[in-house]
């Protein structure tokens, strides 16, 4: 995706035919303005209206500040509705997930492509498997295991870990972490176990360093996706004081004036959108996208 | 001949005699398996706890019935044939599949239209790709509550003030059920078309740039290009997104739930929300069997179908 790879389809002797140059020109040009006005409208409309008294929201929703701006509308959603503390939870929530996810892939993924011992080919095979039940599969059980768990046998609702631990059973980032790992030259890793490393070692002071872009990329991605997740937190975290922002978006709304309630949208939206412009590189670029596909 | 046999069972022997000395727990540890074996623990214990038990008690889930409060006890098929008898469960079949289509209409063609487009752009590909990108990362709770306010069916709405501009409307959408599910789509389409454009141009720059000058050589025009190339080019991705893009509509819960709760009327009522409905929609304790029997059945047909339709495609997909 360089922007400096020549264009193919459409050579550059066809560029410099007035027709294409207008036609597809054109196009280009209106598909940028489609894109603006699709992509990035409704989040201005809401970056707007979360800063617009209620009143002018409902009666004029296209007006820009007709009269004047409301900022009370932030505030008011961070203290009273307690968004602040809903957001604290996401956080939360997002760092817990993000810390399994991150554990489970590099020391599976170690386990499977560097320490290789004759049972790797099968859990290799079972979490392949895993990658083709759909989601919906696990719902359920999923739901009662922590309610009652086998040999716990004390309920897990409304604690961290019910969310927490079951993030980290993600296939996609062990087989994504592993493929990374293969490719990191044997070489090296000979050379430090000649020099006594032992699989400790290894991990922390030669596979670790060596992988921070394929880690960065997980965290990423975890952080995001457990931002966005809505259904299990619902399930497992009834009490709204441990809710994520996501969870509570839906009462919030039922609870409080318009504007309050899409400033308290626009707060939700923040964090993705900031990650998403520092991370750019690795949405686009599309690691995790392209190697689903691959398969 | 005996004795050959006699040979080879000797060397079979003494071959697993040598595999069991090689499996001693000494041995096995000396040669690293322990620290091999807690470096796969983190893995094995949460797969196993939180994917693959699951899986497995979804299997036996779906013939007890389970309500939390008695034990659960087995009822052969029963929990399937209620869920086939149950009249609410071929209109969320219908619905489900209504769904799936009109995002195929509405939501396949567009990412490769604009992703076709915008490989061919030569200054700020990165805006393109960006701005199309963006909606992805809004939190689809968020995007749907957003969407539900567009939809407003007064006239002072978002979309109906915009389409009042050009005198249309006001119209109901989500409030009809006719249009109920069009709404749906629209802001799921909305929702997920960038990763699909990103998967596209990532695509796009794979496809061989010497057959475009083979193309262009005969006489080719861009339109000649796009349909003689580039899109046999992009064949096997296309393939892909589709089951994709078939397998995760089959699966919507979000948009429905969220936005009509599956109506008006049933119009919205869609299969995983019926799997809601029977598990969770209760509040006098939960039908677990029907639900892992309806999601069985849904992650078996998601499964014959994929197989079916890999099966159709892969003489035109390997070309």
């Amino acid at each position: 995706m360089s922007d400096e790879r020549p264009s193919a389809l459409i050579s550059r002797a066809e560029w410099h035919r007035p027709a294409i140059r207008i036609g597809i020109g054109g196009a280009q040009a209106l598909l940028l303005v489609v894109l603006i006005v699709v992509g990035l409208g409704p989040i201005l409309w809401l970056a707007k209206s979360a800063i617009t008294p209620t009143n002018d929201t409902i009666t004029h929703p296209m007006g820009l500040f007709t009269h004047g701006a409301a900022w009370s509308n932030l505030r008011e959603a961070w203290v009273n509705v307690n968004v602040g503390r809903y957001f604290w939870n996401t956080i939360v929530v997002a760092l817990g997930s993000w810390l399994t996810q991150i554990v489970v892939a590099s020391t599976g993924g170690y386990a499977l492509s560097v320490l290789r011992p004759r049972y790797a080919r099968l859990i290799n095979a079972l979490l392949l498997a895993t990658l083709f039940v759909p989601a919906i599969v696990l719902l359920v059980p999923l739901y009662i295991e922590i309610v009652r768990p086998p040999i716990v046998h004390h309920s897990f609702i409304d604690t961290y870990w019910a969310v927490w631990l079951p993030a980290g059973a993600s296939a996609f980032n062990v087989v994504l972490v592993k493929r990374f790992f293969d490719n990191l030259p044997r070489e090296i890793f000979e050379a430090a176990r000649i020099d006594g490393a032992g699989p400790f070692a290894l991990f922390t002071r030669i596979v670790l360093p060596m992988s921070k872009p394929i880690l960065g990329v997980v965290s990423v991605f975890a952080v995001l996706a457990s931002w966005k997740d809505f259904l299990w937190p619902l399930l497992v975290l009834t009490d709204p004081n441990k809710q994520p922002l996501s969870v509570r978006l839906p009462s919030i709304a039922s609870q409080t004036s318009l504007g309050v309630f899409l400033a308290a949208m626009f707060i939700a939206c923040l964090v993705p959108i900031a990650g998403f412009l520092i991370f750019q590189r690795s949405f686009l670029s599309g690691p995790g996208l392209g190697g689903a596909i691959k398969g | 001949m005996n004795a050959i046999s006699e040979v080879e069972v000797e060397g079979a022997a003494l071959a697993r005699r040598r595999h069991r000395v090689r499996l001693t727990p000494l041995r096995w540890f000396r040669g690293g398996g322990l620290s091999t074996f807690l470096f796969m623990l983190p893995l094995l214990l949460v797969f196993g706890a939180f994917s693959w038990y699951p899986i497995v008690r979804t299997g036996v889930m779906a013939f007890q019935h389970t309500n939390l409060v008695q034990a659960p006890a087995w009822v052969g098929w029963q929990n399937f044939s209620a869920v086939v008898h149950d009249p609410q469960t071929p209109i969320a079949v219908k619905n489900t599949a209504y769904f799936a289509l009109l995002a195929l209409v509405f939501g396949y063609p567009i990412p490769l239209a604009a992703a076709v487009l915008m490989s061919e752009v030569r200054k700020r590909r990165g805006l393109y790709s960006a701005l199309a990108y963006l909606p992805v990362v809004i939190p689809p709770v968020v995007a749907v509550l957003l969407w539900k306010t567009f939809y407003d069916a007064s006239s002072n709405g978002v979309f109906n003030t915009i389409l009042g501009w050009i005198g249309l409307g006001p119209y109901p959408w989500l409030q009809s059920p006719h249009w109920a599910m069009p709404s749906l789509v629209l802001e799921s389409t909305w929702a997920n078309a960038g990763a699909t454009v990103i998967i596209y141009l990532a695509a796009l720059t794979g496809v061989n740039s010497e057959l475009y000058e083979a193309a262009a050589v005969d006489g080719a025009g861009v339109w000649r290009k796009v349909w003689n190339v580039t899109l046999p080019q992009l064949r096997g991705v296309l393939l892909v997104t589709m089951i994709l893009q078939i397998i995760g509509t089959a699966q919507v819960f979000l948009e429905p739930y969220l936005f009509t709760s599956g109506g008006p009327a049933n119009a919205t009522l869609t299969v995983l929300l019926q799997i809601y409905n029977y598990a969770f929609g209760n509040s006098l304790g939960g039908n677990y069997g029907k639900a892992t029997a309806l999601s069985l059945m849904l992650a078996g047909f998601l499964t014959v179908f994929s197989f079916i339709y890999l099966r159709a495609t892969r003489s035109w997909s390997q070309e």
